[in-house]
């Protein structure tokens, strides 16, 4: 993860982390997918672990999940699409999940195996810093990281809080709400980014409603990278599943602006 | 011991587990809760209202004809279905619509199963005069169609859930994801001893006035502490509000009462601690029903508010203590005891409520002829009507 942030300082511009489902539209097509969006530009791909409740999630990514869900995705699965990436691409590869499933799969053996298919750094969006502890020894100690989140109600106490817990980089969540693509952007994002930038040592990468090219010319001078989720999955649901890939890539390449 | 923790752990259960945007609204939910707690001003006009709008205290009825079906234990019911809304639900509702007025929050979101919360929130909304939404899963709505149309009487939105298993999981799910999107201007009224930190703990507190009445009218009536008390539990909020009185007084034996719905296999029943593991759902760390791969589990119950997946931690705490037992009542012997209440005393539980009588009826005879025994009549059965009718081919 830090390699990946070093290298986009190096080269000035914003990157791009982008988010899928594994399983949808199944476990082959994900491996497609990911290294269409490695190719098309992304800087980090986030391997979404479907989860039967996802309540951070709007409608797009729910009902991706469920049909993952309906295809029996697995924990297994989604490092196997790891391992197939891996022996292709050296993309940042970022686990991203809710809390119960990885209970369930037992979070030592979770990192272990995590680290041996190739993934770089896990994301649970259910679990805040000050209850990760044991997670983030787990993870570390077969050198993994672990990406906290801060909210547009995190307090200054939070901010310091997850700036030191986080590693790699932050997920800064763009405005108050769940997943999905979003015509416009928060009204008071700009500013609120821009107080947040002085208060936090590790880069930003800024998430929820990114979804074209006007928004990323918005914030590429206010962070280090946008994620990009609902829209990327919305072009994998829209359409024949062989043409998945090509619909994701198209995504990454209108917001980088490479179409 | 005061539990929770100052992080909201009953020993290894609750916490916060939430997405980070309610992670600071919940520390000034908790702040407001404990400044609230301290006010007497607060404390007498939510008394006022408990007694002149609610109807509180309760009675507490002696049931004599169906104790006799309950191995001749000497029985007594708490009436928290004569509670204005017909459930002990109002108790809660009321105290947060208060605490939710004295925070700003003009606006109220709920979710519900039977409809019970669902109802008492429009009901406290109406008398404070707040925004009302209520999330309720389309089987629900179904099967409960009553409460749909209470809350909506009472100018509540009730919005239909769709996702999942359309229950009060789902229900929950949408609720939260209202609440990360609203949460600036609207508070979150849980209706159980669930989610993250501190709502197992306000609604407890809010709920302990079935527990603290019961004992001092079972001292007046009998002269002594009851030797058994019995409660059904889905969150576990009526059962808790009974018991927690009764924690310290280690003579009292507590019995909670899962929904043991159409048999032990994952999916036909709602019995968390004979079929769940360690798990997060909604925020909360408790024995959840999931399978092998941590997806959370349908469940079944003949019963909407104990239809739920997960137990409130404070449960999950004191069954590892062995402090409360937890015991199952399936659909059947539910049913059963829906009939048997109605036929021998003139009272119809609410299919919740008959969990817990129809174990009794199951097992009174263990606990000795003549010993006394109090349980919480959570709610009456009036909404479950329609429901059992069609259930037996019978027009409703």
């Amino acid at each position: 993860m830090n390699r990946t942030f070093a290298h986009l300082k190096k080269e000035g511009r914003c990157g791009l982390v982008a988010y899928v489902t594994c399983g949808d539209p199944g476990v082959d097509a994900t491996v497609e997918i990911v290294l269409a969006l490695a190719e098309a530009g992304a800087d980090a791909v986030e391997l979404g672990i479907p989860f039967s409740d996802p309540i951070a999630d709007g409608p797009v990514i729910q009902a991706a999940s469920w049909r993952a869900l309906e295809r029996g995705t697995t924990i297994d699965d989604v490092f196997a699409v790891a391992r197939r990436v891996r022996a292709k691409s050296d993309v940042a590869l970022i686990a991203f999940s809710y809390l119960n499933p990885i209970m369930r799969y037992e979070v030592d053996r979770f990192a272990a195996n995590a680290a041996a298919a190739g993934i770089d750094s896990l994301l649970v969006t259910d679990l805040p810093p000050e209850s990760a502890a044991g997670a983030r020894q787990a993870l570390k100690s077969r050198g993994l990281g672990i990406v906290f989140l801060l909210a547009p109600t995190s307090s200054d106490a939070r901010v310091r809080l997850v700036d030191r817990s986080s590693d790699g980089f932050i997920y800064y969540v763009s405005t108050t709400g769940v997943t999905g693509a979003r015509r416009d952007l928060d009204a008071k994002l700009v500013t609120r980014l821009e107080a947040i930038r002085g208060q936090v040592s590790k880069p930003l990468a800024v998430g929820f409603g990114i979804s074209k090219r006007e928004h990323y010319e918005a914030l590429e001078d206010k962070c280090e990278a946008v994620v990009v989720g609902s829209a990327i999955v919305r072009a994998i649901a829209d359409g024949e599943p062989s043409g998945a890939a090509e619909r994701a890539a198209a995504v990454v390449r209108g917001i980088l602006g490479r179409g | 011991m005061i539990l929770p923790n100052r992080s909201g752990f009953f020993g290894d259960f609750g916490g916060k587990f939430v997405p980070e945007t309610l992670m600071a609204p919940l520390d000034e939910l908790e702040r407001a809760y404990r400044v609230a707690r301290k006010d007497r001003a607060f404390g007498r006009e939510l008394d006022l209202l408990l007694k002149n709008f609610v109807g509180r205290p309760t009675p507490l009825t002696e049931v004599k004809r169906f104790g006799e079906l309950c191995g001749g234990v000497s029985l007594f019911l708490k009436r928290e279905d004569l509670n204005h809304t017909g459930a002990h639900k109002i108790n809660n509702a009321l105290g947060q619509a208060l605490l939710a007025k004295r925070m700003g929050k003009a606006r109220i979101i709920a979710e519900t199963g039977a409809g019970q919360h669902g109802v008492a929130t429009a009901t406290a909304c109406a008398l404070l005069g707040l925004e009302c939404v209520v999330y309720m899963g389309e089987v629900d709505m179904a099967r409960q169609e009553l409460n749909v149309f209470r809350m909506r009487l009472m100018g509540a939105e009730v919005v239909p859930v769709a996702s999942g298993s359309r229950t009060l999981k789902d229900a929950i799910n949408e609720a939260i994801r209202d609440w990360v999107t609203n949460v600036g201007t609207t508070h979150y009224i849980i209706g159980s001893v669930l989610g993250p930190h501190p709502y197992p703990m306000i609604v407890r507190d809010f709920q302990a006035v079935i527990g603290r009445e019961a004992l001092a009218q079972l001292r007046r009536e009998t002269g002594r502490e009851p030797d058994v008390a019995v409660a059904c539990i889905g969150g576990g909020s009526n059962a808790i509000g009974l018991f927690y009185e009764m924690l310290k007084r280690s003579s009292i034996r507590l019995i909670g009462v899962e929904a043991g719905g159409r048999g032990p296999g994952l999916g036909d029943h709602a019995a968390r601690f004979e079929g769940g593991a360690l798990g997060v759902l909604h925020g909360t760390r408790s024995m959840v029903l999931q399978d092998a791969h941590g997806q959370i589990a349908e469940t079944h119950s003949v019963s909407a508010g104990l239809d739920y997946p997960s137990i409130g931690p404070e449960h999950a705490y004191y069954q590892g203590t062995k402090r409360i037992e937890y015991h199952s009542c399936d659909d059947a012997l539910a049913l059963e005891a829906f009939h048997r209440l109605s036929e021998t005393e003139g009272i119809i539980p609410a299919l919740e409520s008959a969990h817990a009588i129809g174990w009794l009826m199951r097992n009174g005879e263990t606990l000795g002829t003549g010993s006394l025994v109090v349980a919480n009549l959570s709610g009456r059965g009036d909404k479950d009507v329609p429901q059992v009718a069609v259930m037996e081919g019978r027009e409703p």
